[in-house]
């Protein structure tokens, strides 16, 4: 999205403001970005994310016109909004399933870009910002999660920010910092209302930061091959793209609607509709589905200091993934091996959120071991020897040429239906 | 080059050192081989102790943070024993943690003094948990997360070693309130314990 902007005003107000503030003509860039034309559904997921950024964002203010941020009254609060508010039911059903779907869309985004390799050179940058963009949503989805102010809340709170009491010396003052007191209380549940109210929209920003930085090196494509000439390997972003988004963004709200509408306390946990109590721990404490791979990696470690630094570690090491992946070829459709790799990876994930929903005793914990030691040597061991030691697959000349072909043979689009 | 006069063998000094870390391509050297005092040398001064000023400006901000008067003015509570029979427990509130207070029968005092302190994860003689063998009190909060364990109600589960039992991750303490098995790295904290009379304490 370099040079100058081919946005050219036709009326007259629109030439007065282009000339002062270039906003439609950012606009009209972005809408007709050069976008590779053999994207598969896979890539609607961008789409889909930011669309419940927003939606997160207005059913969240709406919710904070009727919430009350004090121990006192914010469980009541939360009924109240249940009960009597206009729609409040529905309301606070679309915010706390909507996390769960924005979750579930960040996870297939993700395992998106590690199977069509979209965080080599030049994408280092829109990777690690999506992870910022990911560690930012935890944050703001497990602070959210503490303001119906129920058992799990409380609890999960408690058992989250007591992570950095594992670290020596500086563990306790910081762990007193994050909750203002000794336990979480009110202090906590305040200062979590007003993060939980402007994380979002630090997300807005980064998330513009991601898009900016892949309109800069182009998006990547099932090929995984460069761009050659943007006439025959790109379609503007619209109409193209625009209705493709738009359609995906149906079918994936028939299944939130689905959840709010007919299940919407299936991902939940039933202790939260008890108050928090500060003085009985609920018999099981389990977080939300979208943390649970990472709590199986805190449980499986027998050490409290290991299993935090571990758990850390497990996000921290996607961070270096650009670097530790040593094949120049992107997509897993042309590298045999990484793509068994690959999917092995997306199993011992599964295995690993499976396992963190368990209770942790006896075989449980054996099999968090195994797995959460193979998540680590996936990345560690497993990509910087595949990369070395891979005969990879021909690859397409350009992306037209493999569009062409491929409607020769009439095959899918390449991630479910590849040839041999 | 101007010469900011005044301030000229502070600069100078501070200019050494800052001449360790900064190389200035073009800087005017005098005959003494003394790097010469310069405009830019106050402006890196002007902007560290912009920098230095800004973290104190900034500490504030970070401070508010931390428990606040009225948490910290919570810091002690008295509490009467009398009403707890030998082998019953009391739960109280102190700083907002639950504090375990259990009047232990001489069979549970006789277990927790014969362990070998080699046995222990987090080796503590019973003598330095209860000053009166018979009152044993903790904060009862789990070391590992913070959860809090189950053993102070009749029927609860009280682990392996018939003291406490967290659920969360499985911890289980003696009766001395010693962590004995499971993920949790440390005995159950003591709190501050003054006994004002025989059966009054004040905690904290
Ligand atoms: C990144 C976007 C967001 C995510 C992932 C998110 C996530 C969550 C979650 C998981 C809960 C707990 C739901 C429950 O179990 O009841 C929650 C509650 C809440 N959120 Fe958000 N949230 C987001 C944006 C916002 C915004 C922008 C606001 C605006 C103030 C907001 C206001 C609230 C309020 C008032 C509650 C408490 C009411 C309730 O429990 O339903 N949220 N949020
Ligand atoms: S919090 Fe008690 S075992 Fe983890």
């Amino acid at each position: 999205m370099s040079g100058h902007s081919t946005y050219q005003p036709t009326n007259a107000v629109a030439k007065w403001f282009e000339a002062r503030l270039p906003i439609l003509g950012l606009v009209h860039e972005t809408m007709v970005f050069p976008t590779p034309k053999n994207l598969n559904y896979w890539w609607t997921f961008g789409g889909i994310l930011a669309t419940f950024l927003v939606l997160q964002i207005i059913t969240g203010i709406i919710l904070a016109m009727h919430y009350t941020p004090d121990t006192g009254l914010a469980f009541e609060s939360v009924e109240k909004i249940m009960r009597d508010v206009n729609y409040g039911w529905l309301l606070r059903y679309a915010h706390a399933n909507g996390a769960s779907m924005f979750f579930l869309a960040v996870y297939i985004h993700i395992f998106r870009g590690l199977y069509y390799g979209s965080y080599k050179a030049p994408r280092e940058l829109v990777w690690i910002i999506g992870l910022v963009i990911y560690v930012a949503m935890m944050a703001t989805a497990f602070m959210g999660y503490l303001l119906p102010w129920g058992q799990m809340s409380f609890w999960g709170a408690t058992v989250i920010t007591n992570f950095f009491s594992a670290f020596p010396i500086v563990g306790d003052p910081i762990v007193e910092w994050l909750r203002g007191g000794f336990v979480v209380d009110n202090p906590t549940l305040v200062r979590f209302f007003s993060l939980h109210y402007l994380l979002p929209f630090i997300l807005v920003g980064l998330v513009a930061m991601h898009i900016w930085s892949f309109h800069v090196v182009g998006n990547n494509n099932p090929t995984g091959v460069e761009v050659k000439s943007v006439k025959a390997d790109t379609v503007s972003f619209h109409p193209y793209y625009t209705i493709k988004d738009s359609f995906a963004i149906v079918v994936f709200m028939i299944l939130y609607f689905y959840l709010v509408f007919y299940a919407p306390n299936l991902l939940g946990e039933a202790d939260n509709y008890i108050k928090a109590n500060p003085l009985v721990t609920p018999a099981e404490i389990v977080p939300e589905w979208y943390f649970l791979p990472f709590y199986a990696i805190l449980r499986a470690v027998p050490d409290k200091l290991g299993g935090v630094l571990l758990m850390f570690a497990s996000i921290g090491v996607l961070f270096l993934l650009p670097w530790l992946d040593t094949s120049k070829v992107r997509s897993a459709t042309f590298r045999p091996w990484f793509r068994q790799f690959f999917f092995i990876f997306l199993a011992v994930s599964l295995g690993l959120g499976y396992l963190g929903g368990k209770p942790a005793e006896g075989g449980y914990v054996l099999a968090s071991r195994i797995l959460t030691a193979y998540y680590f040597a996936h990345f560690l061991i497993i990509l910087p020897l595949v990369g070395l030691f891979e005969t990879p697959k021909k690859l397409p000349e350009s992306i037209a040429k493999s569009v062409l072909d491929k409607q020769g043979d009439s095959s899918g689009d390449g991630m479910v239906e590849e040839k041999a | 080059m101007v010469r900011i006069n005044g301030f000229c063998d502070t600069l100078k000094m501070v200019d050494k050192i800052f001449s360790l870390f900064f190389h200035q391509k073009g800087r005017k050297v005098s005959d003494t081989d003394q790097p010469e005092t310069t405009r830019r040398d106050f402006l890196y001064i002007a902007t560290g102790a912009f920098a230095a000023g800004s973290a104190f400006a900034v500490w504030p901000l970070i401070d508010q943070m931390n428990p606040d008067a009225s948490v910290l003015a919570l810091s002690s509570v008295e509490v009467d024993l009398t009403p707890v029979e030998v082998g019953q427990s009391m739960t109280i509130k102190w700083r907002g943690s639950p504090i375990f207070v259990r009047r232990r029968t001489a069979e549970e005092i006789k277990q927790a003094v014969d362990v070998p302190l080699e046995d222990l994860p987090d080796p503590e003689p019973d003598s330095a948990r209860a000053a009166k063998p018979e009152w044993l009190i903790m904060v009862g909060i789990c070391t590992h997360l913070g959860c809090i364990p189950k053993g102070q109600s009749i029927g609860d589960e009280r682990g392996d070693y018939g003291g406490w039992f967290c659920p969360c991750h499985g911890s289980h303490y003696d009766t001395a309130g010693r962590i004995r098995k499971g993920p949790a790295p440390l005995n159950l904290v003591i709190p501050p314990i003054a006994y004002l009379e025989e059966t009054k304490i004040k905690i904290g």
